[in-house]
C-alpha cells in the first residue's frame, strides 16, 4: 500500500465509479486509497503506508476474529454495510470479554460501483470506528469485473486483548445459570426487510447495529465471571440458544413472554410469515452467567444504553438432548429448533 | 394487533380447555381433520393438542398448496426458466419444494436461472412492466384466497395489454378435496382413517362463504365448524364440533364469524369466474387425480396462459421411494410414521413437500418439537412435570 | 394455509384502487380491488398484498364474549 499526495487530476466522488484500474496496483489504486480509504480512516499506522501495521500490545490473553460482510441492501434504515462491518467484528471480538484494540479492513469492489456510495460507506465505516475508540489501521482493495460482485463486499479483522480473569467461553453454560438478552430481537433483520425489492413496507424500525464493547466492559466489571456471551446474529436469537446449548451440552428453557420485541417487529413478523426468534440482530447479545450473578449482571447491563432494555430469558437445564424449550405466551411449551435454511417470507 | 392478540389469550384457552375436557363424552373418541395447514401450524405452535382431553384428537388434512403440488407442475415452472429462459416469479413458500432430481426452484436459480420471490402477484406485474424485454410468469399456487388476486391480475395485464406477462395456473378448490377424502376408501369402505367433522378453512372462506360445505354436510352426515387461524378460535370451533357430535348434529357452523360469511366475497367470486374454468381433472400429490379440483385459465385470457404460451406439458413423477407425503396429506398417517421423517427427510434437506412448507404437518412436527416430546425422549419434560 | 391479517385501512385511493393499510405500527400498500365500499378505519383481511374481506367489529367482540362464555365452568358458578 502506497500512499501518494500527488496526482494529475482529483478522484471523482461525486459521479465517478470504480474501473478495474482501481484494483490494478498502479497509480488509480494509490490514489483511490489516499484520498478515500486514507482520508477517512484518518491515523498515524495507516499514514505510514506500509503493508502491515505494526504496534505494541500488553502481555496477557489476545483474541482476533474476522467477519465479511455482504449485504443487500447496502444502506437500510439504522446503517449501512460500512458501519455494520466495523460492528460485526468488533462484536465478535467482545464476545470472549476482550476490549478491540485494532481492525483491518478487505473490500472486495465491483467494477461501476459508484465512487460516492464508497465514499459514504467508507466515511461510516470512520465514523463507526472513530466512535469505537479502535482504528482500522491496515487494509486491502480488490476489484473484479462487473457481474463478478454485488457493489462491495467488505472483510474486517479485529484484534483485542481480555481481562485478567475474564474467561468466557460458549461451553461454559450450566444447570441453574440465567439467560439474559441486551435487548429487543429482530430489528435488524425486519429493517432490511423493509427495504427489499418486492417486500417493501414503511416502518420506523432500523436496524439496532452498533458496538457492543462498551457494554460488554460494563458487563465485565461487574460480574468478571460472565459464562458465556454470545450475538444472536444471523439465524437470531433461537440460533444462538441452540449454539450455546450444544456447546455447553446442556438445555435452555426459555419464556417466550419475556423475550422483549418491538410491536412493529412482531407486526412485520406476521405479515411475513417469520418467527422472530430466526431474525437477526446486529447489536445485541446473550450472556449466561450463575443464577447469584444474574441481578447484578442485569443491573449493570441496564445502567448501560445499549443494554436499557435487558431481560432474563430463562434458565439453563441439564438436558443431554440440548434442547431450547420455550413456553409461549399461549400456556405451551414448544422446542425452539436450528434455523433450517433461510427463512423466506411466504404466503401459508 | 387487533383482532390477533385477544385471539391467543392463553388464560381464556385454559378455561375453554376444560370446557372441552367437562362436556367431551369420555366414552368416545373425536377425530377431528383440521383441512388447512393455517390450523395445523396453529396446533402446533400453540400446543394446542396438548390441551385437549386424550380422547380429542386433530388429523392433519391436505390443506397446504405447497405440499399438494405435485413434482411434476414444479418440474415445469423450472424448465419455464431454463428451457424458455423465462423470469419465473413466485411466492416464497415454492422456493425449496424438492422437484424431480432434488433439485428445487432455489436451486435452478443457484444455477442461473431468473427465479424471483414476490411478496405479491402485482410485484411480478412491476416486473413485466419493467423488463419488456423478457418473458415474466408468475408461478402462481394456491387455494380459493390466492386465486382472486391472480385473477385481477390477469385482468390488469389484459388492461394494460402487457405482452410479456403470462400465469403458470396451480390453483386448486377446497371442496373438492374434502369431498374427495370424504370418498376415499379409507375413510368410506376401510374406516382406516377415521374423522368425525371437520374444522373448516378459515381463509378460503372469506372468499367462497359458508355455503359450499352444506352439501357434503348433509351428503356425509359430518359437522363443519368454519374456525380462524388463532388458536382460540381453533380451541371455541372444537368445542362447537363436540357440541353437535354429541347432539348427533352433521351442520355448517361458523366460528369465524368476524371474517366469514354466508355468501363470501361476490365481487373475487365474480372476478375469479370471470377469469378462470374448472379443469376436468387436476392431480393432487397424495389424493391423485380429483375431478374438477382445480382451475384453468379461460380461452379468452389464453395469452396470459404460461401453459398455452409455453405448451407445458406436465409429466407424472412418483414421489420419492418411501416417502409417506402422499399417505400424510390424506390423514391416513402421521410424520412419525413416515421412516425418512427426521433421518434422512429433514428441514435442511427435505424429500417431501409436507417437510418444507412451514405448514405441512412434518414441518409442524419436526419445528414444534412435538413428537420429540411424544417419544418421551429423555430430557424433555412438560413444565408440569418439572414443577412436580 | 393462506397467510392473512387484520390489517386498518389508514387510506384509501379509489383510483388505482389501493389502500395504505396499517398494522402494528408497520404500514403497507395493498391492493383492494377485491372490496366494494370500503372506509378508512375499517379493518381488512390481507392476504398476497389484497384485502380479502372486511372484519367485523361487532362479530369479533360476539366470538371473543362467546369464547369466554363456553370457558365459564356452571359447578364453579354454583360453588361461589
Amino acid at each position: 500500500m502506497t500512499i501518494m499526495t500527488r496526482f494529475s487530476s482529483w478522484l471523482d466522488h461525486r459521479s465517478g465509479a470504480i474501473d478495474m484500474m482501481h484494483g490494478s496496483g498502479g497509480r488509480a489504486t494509490a490514489q483511490l486509497v489516499t484520498e478515500l480509504f486514507v482520508r477517512h480512516f484518518d491515523n498515524p499506522l495507516l499514514a505510514q503506508g506500509n503493508d502491515q501495521a505494526a504496534f505494541d500490545v500488553a502481555a496477557g490473553r489476545l483474541v482476533m476474529s474476522t467477519d465479511g460482510h455482504v449485504i443487500s441492501p447496502v444502506f437500510f434504515p439504522g446503517g449501512d454495510i460500512g458501519c455494520l462491518s466495523v460492528h460485526g467484528t468488533l462484536n465478535d471480538v467482545a464476545m470472549s470479554g476482550a476490549r478491540p484494540l485494532y481492525m483491518s479492513a478487505g473490500f472486495i469492489l465491483e467494477e461501476g460501483f459508484p465512487l460516492q456510495d464508497l465514499d459514504r460507506i467508507v466515511a461510516s465505516m470512520a465514523a463507526a470506528a472513530r466512535e469505537a475508540g479502535v482504528p482500522i489501521v491496515t487494509g486491502d482493495t480488490k476489484v473484479v469485473e462487473k457481474g463478478k460482485g454485488d457493489g462491495i463486499f467488505i472483510t474486517t479483522t479485529g484484534i483485542g486483548i481480555v481481562p485478567e480473569g475474564v474467561s468466557i467461553s460458549g461451553d461454559r453454560a450450566s444447570p441453574g445459570d440465567k439467560i439474559i438478552i441486551s435487548g429487543s430481537i429482530g430489528d435488524h433483520g425486519v429493517a432490511i426487510l423493509s427495504r427489499r425489492a418486492n417486500l417493501e413496507f414503511e416502518t420506523e424500525i432500523r436496524s439496532d447495529t452498533a458496538a457492543l464493547h462498551g457494554l460488554v466492559a460494563a458487563m465485565v466489571e461487574a460480574v468478571p465471571d460472565i459464562h458465556c456471551l454470545r450475538d444472536p446474529t444471523r439465524g437470531g436469537l433461537a440460533t444462538t440458544l441452540n449454539e450455546l446449548a450444544q456447546q455447553s451440552r446442556v438445555g435452555m428453557r426459555i419464556s417466550e413472554a419475556a423475550i422483549p420485541l418491538k410491536a412493529e417487529v412482531h407486526a412485520a413478523c406476521e405479515l411475513l410469515g417469520l418467527d422472530p426468534l430466526y431474525v437477526a440482530n446486529e447489536g445485541k447479545l446473550v450472556a449466561i452467567c450463575a443464577a447469584d450473578d444474574a441481578d447484578l449482571l442485569l443491573a449493570a447491563m441496564r445502567s448501560h444504553p445499549l443494554g436499557a432494555e435487558a431481560q432474563v430469558i430463562g434458565e439453563v437445564v441439564p438436558d443431554p438432548n440440548a434442547f431450547v424449550q420455550m413456553e409461549t405466551t399461549f400456556g405451551g411449551t414448544r422446542i425452539v429448533d436450528w434455523l433450517a435454511g433461510e427463512q423466506l417470507p411466504r404466503i401459508c | 394487533m387487533k383482532y390477533v392478540d385477544e385471539f391467543r389469550n392463553g388464560a381464556l384457552a385454559r378455561r375453554l380447555a376444560a370446557a372441552i375436557v367437562r362436556e367431551a363424552d369420555k366414552s368416545r373418541m373425536y377425530h377431528i381433520m383440521e383441512f388447512c395447514g393455517g390450523h395445523t401450524h396453529a396446533i402446533f405452535r400453540y400446543g394446542v393438542q396438548d390441551l385437549m382431553p386424550g380422547n380429542v384428537r386433530f388429523v392433519h388434512g391436505p390443506g397446504c398448496p405447497v405440499c399438494v403440488l405435485p413434482i411434476g407442475r414444479i418440474d415445469n415452472a423450472i424448465e419455464l426458466a431454463e428451457r424458455h429462459s423465462a423470469t419465473v416469479c413466485s411466492y416464497g413458500d415454492m422456493m425449496r419444494v424438492p422437484a424431480s432430481e432434488r433439485r428445487s426452484l432455489l436451486k435452478a436459480k443457484a444455477a442461473g436461472a431468473d427465479i424471483r420471490m414476490v411478496y405479491s402477484i402485482t410485484d411480478a406485474l412491476k416486473i413485466a412492466r419493467e423488463h419488456s424485454d423478457r418473458e415474466v410468469v408468475f408461478f402462481a399456487i394456491g387455494f380459493e384466497t390466492t386465486t382472486p388476486p391472480t385473477a385481477v391480475a390477469i385482468l390488469q395485464a389484459k388492461a394494460e395489454g402487457l405482452r410479456n406477462f403470462s400465469v403458470f395456473c396451480n390453483h386448486v378448490l377446497t371442496p373438492a378435496a374434502i369431498q374427495h377424502i370424504l370418498q376415499s376408501p379409507e375413510v368410506r369402505a376401510l374406516g382406516t382413517v377415521a374423522i368425525d367433522g371437520f374444522l373448516g378453512p378459515s381463509h378460503v372462506s372469506s372468499v367462497i362463504g359458508s355455503r359450499p360445505y352444506e352439501y357434503f354436510a348433509e351428503e356425509f352426515q359430518r359437522p363443519v365448524v368454519i374456525a380462524g387461524f388463532e388458536p382460540l378460535d381453533v380451541m371455541q370451533a372444537t368445542l362447537m364440533l363436540i357440541r353437535q357430535l354429541n347432539e348427533g348434529r352433521h351442520e355448517v357452523e361458523n366460528e369465524y364469524v368476524r371474517v366469514v360469511t354466508h355468501e363470501g366475497n361476490l365481487k373475487a367470486q365474480a372476478l375469479v369466474a370471470e377469469v378462470f374454468e374448472l379443469r376436468p381433472s387436476f392431480e393432487w400429490r397424495g389424493l391423485g387425480d380429483v375431478p374438477y379440483s382445480a382451475l384453468r385459465i379461460k380461452d379468452a385470457f389464453s395469452e396470459f396462459d404460461a401453459e398455452k404460451r409455453f405448451q407445458v406439458t406436465t409429466r407424472r413423477v412418483r414421489d420419492a421411494k418411501s416417502c409417506e407425503c402422499p399417505s400424510i396429506l390424506r390423514g391416513a398417517k402421521k410424520p412419525t410414521d413416515c421412516k425418512l421423517f427426521g433421518t434422512v427427510c429433514t428441514p435442511e434437506s427435505p424429500i417431501g413437500s409436507c417437510m418444507v412448507s412451514s405448514e405441512g404437518a412434518c414441518a409442524a412436527y419436526w419445528s414444534y418439537g412435538r413428537f420429540r416430546q411424544d417419544a418421551g425422549v429423555s430430557g424433555v419434560r412438560t413444565h408440569k412435570e418439572a414443577a412436580e | 394455509m393462506c397467510l392473512a391479517l387484520p390489517a386498518e385501512i389508514v387510506s384509501l385511493d379509489r383510483e388505482k384502487d389501493t389502500a395504505i393499510v396499517s398494522l402494528g405500527g408497520i404500514k403497507k400498500e395493498i391492493s383492494i380491488a377485491l372490496l366494494e365500499e370500503l372506509a378508512v378505519g375499517d379493518f381488512v383481511l390481507v392476504h398476497v398484498g389484497f384485502a380479502l374481506h372486511k372484519v367485523s367489529p361487532e362479530e369479533a367482540d360476539r366470538t371473543l364474549a362467546m369464547i369466554k362464555e363456553s370457558g365459564e365452568d356452571p359447578l364453579e358458578e354454583f360453588a361461589a
